[in-house]
């Protein structure tokens, strides 16, 4: 299980969503699609088509800058943060 | 129980409400809602109280809110509102306006997308990006934008869209398919300044009567149509401007209606000689008059932009206008005397006015 992180930007859109949860997944998209499950409609918020991860989303997998098909070992820390943007 | 007036300010920095008093001249702010999400658009169920807030953030992309409480509590979706994986991707939903039990939605990259469910799930409208047109749409200074949508007010079958800068379509079988509405209507920009699509409009709002009268305010001209946009016919002459951004219409009296014009698309885009004013017709446009009581006179050095004019539905009307540098004005008679509403708030994208108990 993925030792998932979340912004606290992200979470706010989600009363009574965790900052940090465990999902299942072998690669960043599955990952994301696990926290999807345990919190709808967060995948919209983070992937946008292509799929691709969304321009100023930012994943990094054991610390690490990762995309969509990075795997994630068992037991890794993924952190999702936003990018600096904004003004 | 009287009713009263409720501000909705869509800003660049969240959404706010103004509880206003049964005599509209006392307000109380709340906000910023929607997380402080960018926001294009609002709009308002008045038979449900339900709320609907439209817009897309820098980060975590478009999204329609919506709040059953009056903006207390909020929850957001943009399930279906996607163009598929091999699409453009949307960066911001402009427009949300409600046609009777379905909701509509406005997005950039220009296109429509519809809800059946409140805004839960959406559907793209395929049959306007499938027009033929499509692969020569060009984006205005504000990018590829839907920004206006106006339902007609008895046939669910019939609506009318605003692009920039592509022009104003029309279905007349629910979305199906779509024929250009820009005969008459100049585009200064191209060698063909009466080309069957690429103008520029900026409001398309619909006349009180609920039959075929339109008008728009250009960034070449205001126009008028009593067709349902099959012909236009400019109506600039009187104004200080023919560039302005928003436009709306009497909820009761088909040939009133307000704009804001600004000094010119290449000369800053504010108020003519930095003196606020908002001009109105009640002769569908034949004459204007100017009113600026009650606003700043001198040095305004602000604009306002496509959606941030609105008015009520209370008899006189009230009319409310936000600027892109955070000032809110309110007028109770019509937009004849004007008075501050709010100040310092974030840049005003949107404003929209609802009567609520």
């Amino acid at each position: 299980m993925a030792d998932v992180r979340l912004p606290r930007s992200l979470v706010d859109l989600f009363p009574g969503a965790p900052r940090r949860l465990h999902v299942s997944g072998s690669t960043v998209a599955e990952v994301i699609d696990s926290l999807d499950r345990a919190v709808p409609g967060a995948r919209n918020r983070l992937m946008d088509a292509g799929p691709s991860l969304r321009t100023h989303i930012n994943v990094f997998v054991a610390g690490e800058r990762a995309t969509l098909t990075t795997a994630v070992p068992d037991t890794a820390v993924v952190h999702i943060i936003p990018a600096v943007s904004g003004g | 129980m009287a009713d009263r007036t409720a501000l909705l300010v869509g800003t660049r920095k969240g959404l706010f409400v103004l509880d206003g008093d049964t005599d509209r001249r006392e307000w109380q702010l709340r906000g910023p809602l929607c997380d402080g999400w960018p926001i294009h658009d609002t709009a308002f169920d008045p038979a449900s109280g339900v709320l609907f807030a439209s817009g897309g953030s820098p980060w975590y992309g478009p999204a329609v809110w919506r709040s059953d409480d009056l903006g207390a509590t909020w929850s957001h979706s943009s399930e279906g509102l996607t163009y598929g994986d091999d699409g453009p991707k949307i960066e911001a939903t402009w427009n949300v306006t409600r046609a009777g039990d379905v909701l509509y939605a406005g997005v950039q990259p220009a296109g429509l997308f519809r809800s059946e469910d409140g805004g839960a799930t959406w559907q793209h409208v395929e049959g306007l990006t499938n027009h033929p047109t499509r692969s020569e749409w060009q984006p205005g200074a504000g990018g590829l934008c839907l920004h206006s949508i106006v339902p007609h007010a008895d046939d669910p079958n019939r609506l009318w869209v605003g692009i920039s800068a592509v022009g104003a379509f029309e279905t007349q079988d629910g979305g199906k398919t779509w024929e250009t509405r820009n005969k008459g209507v100049r585009a200064d920009f191209y060698p063909d300044k009466y080309p069957e699509f690429g103008q520029c409009v900026h409001k398309l709002v619909a006349a009180a009567d609920g039959g075929e009268h339109l008008y728009q305010q250009n960034h070449c001209g205001v126009y008028r149509s009593s067709d349902g946009g099959r012909q236009w016919e400019e109506i600039t002459a009187g104004l200080p401007s023919q560039f302005g951004f928003p436009m709306v219409a009497h909820p009761r009296d088909p040939k009133t209606v307000w704009t804001i014009p600004l000094n010119g698309d290449d000369r800053g885009r504010y108020m003519p000689d930095a003196s606020t004013a908002v001009w109105r017709t009640h002769d569908g446009g034949d004459t204007w008059l100017r009113s600026g009581d009650g606003l700043p006179e001198q040095d305004a050095y602000v604009g306002v932009l496509r959606e941030a004019m609105a008015v009520d539905r209370q008899d006189p009307v009230g009319v409310f206008f936000g600027t892109s540098t955070g000032q809110l004005f309110g007028s109770i008679d019509e937009g004849v005397t004007w008075s501050l509403v709010a100040d310092n708030l974030p840049a005003i994208w949107s404003v929209e006015a609802v009567v609520v108990p």
